[in-house]
């Protein structure tokens, strides 16, 4: 079902594979499962396998691909912004909401004064190389730090001079159309009816 | 006798630390006047402007805008004054905080209670006005430093103020975004107070500049005729570019 869904949203297989990578060091530990436990063993290819392992690995492996799959589904069809929006929807609290939404905006900016910050250090001679170097990193931390909280306030400040009193504008031009919401909810629904299904025959 | 957009009187400003930045300023400017504020740094510009919209609040003399007075401790009457001071802060990245160019110059009208159809003219109006429409739906870090400013200077037009007060608008900008700014702003038609050390971006722009150095005004004139005073401007570490004739 995944599978067709990665298909109707005409993702790459080659995005989706090596987003997918992130999941290997999961399916190592799931692979040594089936090892080490303690009650019934049973043979397999050969091996001498622990049946409660063998399960909950196999678990492990099943429900970490199919979540992955879904999350890389998600993040290639939505863009953060709308993913916040849609958590705005859900009425999830503001405040989160708001620190999300800054920390999208801020986050390149951050990293590039990070950047700026290593050139500069590397343009005088700089090479992180062992421990007496901690310092200094130490402290282009700390600079970074001060730095951000300044521009967090001169951020405030614009806000401020703009009429801010507490509340971000919400943005509620686009409402999700039923058409939309049908598509949304055929994922759910076909899985709980396979679900269902599986619970009567079985 | 009209009712002026920018009345100071006698204001003076300590920081809590002791450190004295004004002296006692006195400004004002007519409606649709555009005025060089010029200085060197550690003048008290920046001060001076914290106080045009309440953020810093009055401790001597009086800001009147519009002809309404600035006093911060009044919730409502501040807010109002808000609205119709509109600063440019001089790095736009300070400026431009929402995910979307859009988002962001809707963020003021929002505040002042607009919504639907007429927000999202407003948001139009004001982007049209500094050519950046096209980008409506792009984030700002997508946007290269000379449009960011533009778009920075759009957030304030959609809240139609009364007066622009524009810090430092054409610094770190390329030759063609600094000419482009210009042809902006001199099209606005809005009272402008522009703070700079660009000392031929305020000949080609204002008509009128005021020095602000050690915390008083210590001159107040047209533009070509405070420049073309070269003891004064020396005395308060101004300086036209070299080979620069006016």
């Amino acid at each position: 079902m995944i599978f067709l869904a990665i298909l109707i949203a005409k993702l790459p297989i080659k995005t989706v594979a090596t987003r997918s990578l992130i999941e290997i060091p999961f399916v190592l530990f799931a692979f040594l499962m089936p090892f080490f436990g303690t009650g019934e063993k049973v043979e397999l290819l050969g091996l001498s396998l622990y049946e409660e392992g063998l399960i909950a690995g196999a678990g492990i492996i099943a429900k970490g691909t199919l979540g992955i799959l879904t999350a890389i589904v998600l993040s290639s069809t939505t863009t953060a912004r709308e993913l916040l929006r849609g958590l705005e929807t859900l009425r999830v609290p503001t405040l989160i909401i708001q620190i999300a939404t800054f920390m999208l905006r801020y986050m390149n900016v951050v990293n590039d004064e990070m950047e700026r910050m290593r050139i500069a250090r590397a343009s005088r001679g700089f090479e992180a190389t062992g421990m007496r170097h901690w310092k200094v990193l130490a402290n282009s931390a700390g600079a970074l730090f001060i730095r951000s909280y300044e521009r967090g306030e001169r951020v405030h400040l614009a806000m401020v001079s703009r009429g801010y009193v507490g509340a971000m504008p919400q943005d509620h031009r686009h409402k999700a159309t039923r058409q939309e919401l049908l598509q949304g909810f055929s994922l759910p629904i076909v899985a709980a009816l396979i679900s269902i299904t599986l619970l009567v025959i079985g | 006798m009209t009712i002026k957009s920018l009345e100071v009187s006698e204001l003076a400003f300590a920081y809590p630390d002791g450190h004295q930045a004004l002296f006692g300023v006195n400004l004002s400017l007519e409606k649709g006047e555009r005025v060089a504020l010029l200085g060197p740094n550690g003048a008290g510009k920046t001060t001076l402007v914290m106080h045009l919209n309440g953020i810093l609040p009055t401790m001597q003399g009086s800001v009147r805008v519009g002809g309404t007075l600035v006093d911060a401790n009044d919730k409502a009457g501040i807010s109002e004054i808000r609205h119709k001071v509109g600063i440019v802060f001089q790095d736009p990245d300070d400026q431009l905080f929402m995910p979307t160019v859009g988002e962001d110059v809707a963020f003021g009208p929002y505040n002042a209670g607009m919504r639907g159809d007429e927000l999202e003219k407003a948001v139009r109006e004001a982007l049209e006005l500094v050519g950046m429409y096209e980008f409506v739906d792009r984030p700002p870090h997508h946007l290269s430093f000379g449009q960011r400013r533009r778009v920075a200077v759009a957030t304030v037009l959609a809240m139609k103020p009364e007066i622009l007060v524009m810090d430092e608008p054409s610094s770190n900008l390329d030759p063609a975004s600094r000419r482009e700014l210009a042809d902006i702003v001199r099209n606005l038609d809005i009272t402008l107070l522009m703070v700079t050390h660009d000392l031929p971006f305020a000949l080609e722009l204002c008509e009128r500049s005021v020095i602000l150095s050690g915390g008083i005004i210590v001159a107040d004139g047209i533009t070509r005729e405070v420049l073309s005073d070269t003891k004064l401007l020396s005395t308060h570490r101004l300086e036209l570019p070299k080979g620069f004739t006016l």
